[in-house]
C-alpha cells in the first residue's frame, strides 16, 4: 500500500521552531497492522512528529508517507485514511456521545442517515451505547477518551495516531483505553502511539522507537531493547539502612559496577552478568558481612531502566507542551 | 466486532470525496447551534446583558440626557444599542474560536477531510443567525420602551441589513482575535476591545462633546458610521454635525465593513493556515 510496505514511513524529518529543534532528522518506519510506541523525555519530539504525520504540521525538511500518500503534498488524501486522538479529548462537553459523533461522521461525508448508524456502531464497540444520549460532561475520564478513540475512528482509519492516549486517566480506565486500541488492530489498524508510561508502550506496542534530541536513538521491540541494556540485574533491600554501604560494597564487587543505591526503599540495584552464580556468591557474601536481608529479586531491566540508560534521563510526568 | 461492518475508505480503490466547504460549514453552523440549544446559558446572558443595558439608559441615563433638537432620547437610544449589541458579540465568537483550538478540536477538524475554511465560515454563519435572534430581542425591547421606526419599510429592512453586515465584520475581526490570542487572555483582550469601540463612538454621546482628537476618533469610528446611518433610515434623531465622516455616514456603514472584512477575513484564514507552521 506504500513505499516498501510501510503505514508509516519517515525519512529525515526536520522542524525547528526559532531556534530550538524540535525534531532533528527524524526516521521512522512502522508495518501495516504494527503498534509503535514512540517514547521520549520531555521535548524529545513526539507530539511535533505526530503532529507532522498527521498532516497538522509542516516539516522544514524531509519527507513522510502515510498510508501511502506524502503528508505535505498530498494531506487531503491522508486525511481521509488517519484518526488523530490527541492528548486532550476533542469533543464537545455540552453535546451527547451519540451528537458528537454524528456530527464527525457528517464531517467525513457519511450521509446523515449512515453518520447515525456508524454513532451507533462506534458507541456499541467502545462500550458507551448506554451513555450515547448522555452529554459528554457527565462522562468519566475513561468515558471521554474512548469516546475520543470512536470519533478518531469513523472512517475506520488505515492509520491511527495516539498522542498520550490514557495521561491522566485512572488504571481502569487506561484498561478500557488499551482494550479498545488492541481491538482496532486486531481489525487491522497501524497505531503510533506516544506514551510516558513505559509499561504502556511495553503492553501495546509491537516495535518502540525512542526519541531523544528530535531523533530516533534506539529502535526495536521491547524485549530488543531490554536485552541491549544486558543482562539482568539485582535488587536487594536491607533491613538495616545502615547496612546499606555495605551491601552496595559487595553488590559492587559481585557485579563488578557501580551499584544505584536508594536510601529510601533500603535499595541497591546493579546489573550483573551470570544471573545464579552472582545472586549465590552474592547472598553469602552478605551473610558473611553480618548484613541482614529483607529482600533479593533477580529480574530483567525494566523499560524505564533501558530509557534511563539510553537518554540519560528518567522519564518524566509532565509532557512537553504541543507545539 | 469485525472490520467488515466498518466503512472501507482505507482502501485503495476509493476515491474518497473533495472536501464540500458548503457541505462542512453547515454541519459546523449545526453543530454551534447544537451547543447552544444544550446549553443556552451564555447566549441567555448575553441577551440579559444587552436588555439591562437598554433598560438603564432608557430609564436610568435617559433623564439625564439631552438629544439636540429635544427629540426622544430612546428614539435616539435605540440605533446605539442595536449597533452596540453587535459589537458585544465579537466576544462570543473570540470565546468559541479560541475554546476550540484550546479543547484541540481544531487539530482534529485538521486532520480530518473537512474543508479547511469550514470551521471559520461555519463559526460565522452561526454567529450572524445569533445576531438576528439578538436583533429581533432588541426590536421587542426598543418597541417596549417606545422606540419607533419612522421609514418605509425599505429603510427599515435596510436599517437592519446594516447592522447585521456590521456584525459580520465584526465576526472575523472576533475570529482573528480568537486565533491569535490564547485563553483567557483572549477574553481580556476582546472586553477591553468592545467597550471603547462602543463608547468611543456617536452611539451614546455626542462626538462633539470629547476632546477634539477624541471626538475625530469617535466620529470615524465604524460603530458611528452604521449608527448614523440607520438613524437617518429609521427616521430617529441624531446629532448632526458637519464633519466628512458625519455627513457621509451611510456610505461609510458601507465602506466600514467591507473594508475590516477586507481585512480581517483574509488575516484570519491566513493565521489558520499558518497553524501547520
Amino acid at each position: 500500500m506504500t513505499a516498501g510496505g510501510y503505514a508509516i514511513a519517515a525519512e529525515g524529518l526536520r522542524k525547528r521552531y526559532g531556534d530550538t529543534p524540535a525534531l532533528d532528522g527524524f526516521d521512522l518506519r512502522v508495518r501495516p497492522g504494527r503498534v509503535c510506541g514512540l517514547l521520549g523525555p520531555n521535548g524529545a519530539g513526539k507530539t511535533t512528529a505526530v503532529r507532522i504525520l498527521s498532516t497538522l504540521l509542516r516539516p522544514d525538511a524531509g519527507r513522510a508517507e502515510v498510508a501511502g500518500f506524502d503528508v505535505a503534498r498530498r494531506p487531503d488524501q491522508v486525511r481521509h485514511r488517519i484518526g488523530l486522538v490527541g492528548q486532550r479529548a476533542a469533543v464537545d462537553e455540552v453535546l451527547s456521545g451519540h451528537e458528537n459523533l454524528v456530527i464527525f461522521g457528517r464531517l467525513c461525508h457519511l450521509g446523515a442517515k449512515r453518520a447515525r448508524q456508524r454513532a451507533d456502531e462506534l458507541l456499541d464497540r467502545f462500550g458507551l451505547a448506554d451513555a450515547g444520549g448522555r452529554p459528554v460532561k457527565a462522562y468519566s475520564g475513561g468515558m471521554r477518551r474512548r469516546l475520543d478513540l470512536a470519533a478518531g475512528m469513523i472512517l475506520a482509519p488505515a492509520v491511527l495516531f495516539l498522542d498520550e492516549p490514557t495521561t491522566g486517566l485512572d488504571p481502569r480506565s487506561r484498561n478500557e483505553v488499551w482494550e479498545a486500541v488492541r481491538e482496532l488492530v486486531r481489525a487491522g489498524t497501524t497505531v503510533l502511539l506516544t506514551t510516558q508510561y513505559l509499561d504502556e508502550a511495553d503492553r501495546l506496542a509491537d516495535r518502540i522507537s525512542v526519541l531523544d534530541g528530535g531523533r530516533v536513538i534506539a529502535e526495536g521491540t521491547p524485549d530488543d531493547l531490554k536485552a541491549r541494556l544486558g543482562g539482568d540485574r539485582i535488587d536487594l533491600v536491607v533491613r538495616d539502612a545502615a547496612d546499606l554501604a555495605a551491601a552496595g560494597a559487595q553488590l559492587g564487587r559481585v557485579a563488578g559496577g557501580e551499584p544505584e543505591v536508594d536510601p529510601d526503599r533500603r535499595l541497591v540495584s546493579a546489573r550483573v552478568e551470570h544471573r545464579a552464580g552472582a545472586l549465590t556468591e552474592l547472598l553469602r557474601a552478605l551473610d558473611a558481612a553480618g548484613v541482614a536481608v529483607e529482600d533479593v529479586a533477580l529480574r530483567r531491566p525494566t523499560l524505564d531502566e533501558v530509557f534511563l540508560h539510553l537518554t540519560g534521563r528518567r522519564t518524566e510526568t509532565a509532557e512537553e507542551v504541543p507545539a | 466486532m469485525t472490520s467488515t461492518t466498518l466503512p472501507d475508505t482505507a482502501s485503495p480503490h476509493v476515491t474518497p470525496g473533495r472536501p464540500a466547504l458548503l457541505a462542512d460549514s453547515v454541519t459546523l453552523t449545526r453543530r454551534s447551534l447544537a451547543h447552544w440549544r444544550r446549553d443556552p446559558g451564555p447566549l441567555v446572558a448575553a441577551l440579559g446583558f444587552d436588555i439591562v443595558m437598554v433598560l438603564m439608559f432608557a430609564y436610568l441615563f435617559g433623564g439625564a440626557l439631552r438629544v439636540p433638537g429635544g427629540g426622544d432620547y430612546r428614539e435616539f437610544l435605540m440605533p446605539g444599542m442595536f449597533a452596540m449589541t453587535m459589537v458585544f458579540g465579537i466576544s462570543l465568537t473570540t470565546l468559541a474560536v479560541s475554546a476550540d483550538l484550546d479543547r484541540g478540536v481544531t487539530d482534529r477538524l485538521r486532520s480530518m477531510p473537512v474543508s479547511p475554511l469550514a470551521p471559520l465560515v461555519g463559526r460565522a454563519a452561526a454567529d450572524l443567525l445569533f445576531a438576528v435572534l439578538t436583533l429581533a430581542v432588541m426590536l421587542l425591547v426598543g418597541l417596549a420602551v417606545g422606540w419607533r421606526a419612522h421609514g418605509g419599510v425599505g429603510d427599515t429592512v435596510a436599517a437592519f441589513g446594516l447592522i447585521l453586515l456590521l456584525r459580520f465584520a465584526l465576526v472575523w475581526v472576533g475570529v482573528f482575535l480568537g486565533l491569535v490570542l490564547k485563553g483567557q487572555q483572549a477574553v481580556a483582550g476582546v472586553q477591553t476591545l468592545e467597550f471603547p469601540l462602543g463608547f468611543l463612538s456617536s452611539a451614546f454621546v455626542a462626538p462633539a462633546t470629547m476632546p477634539g482628537w477624541l471626538g475625530a476618533v469617535a466620529e470615524w469610528n465604524p460603530l458611528s458610521a452604521t449608527v448614523g446611518a440607520t438613524r437617518e433610515l429609521f427616521g430617529n434623531p441624531g446629532w448632526g454635525g458637519d464633519s466628512w465622516a458625519v455627513q457621509h455616514a451611510p456610505a461609510l456603514a458601507l465602506i466600514w465593513p467591507v473594508v475590516l472584512v477586507a481585512v480581517f477575513l483574509p488575516l484570519s484564514v491566513r493565521r489558520y493556515r499558518a497553524l501547520g507552521r
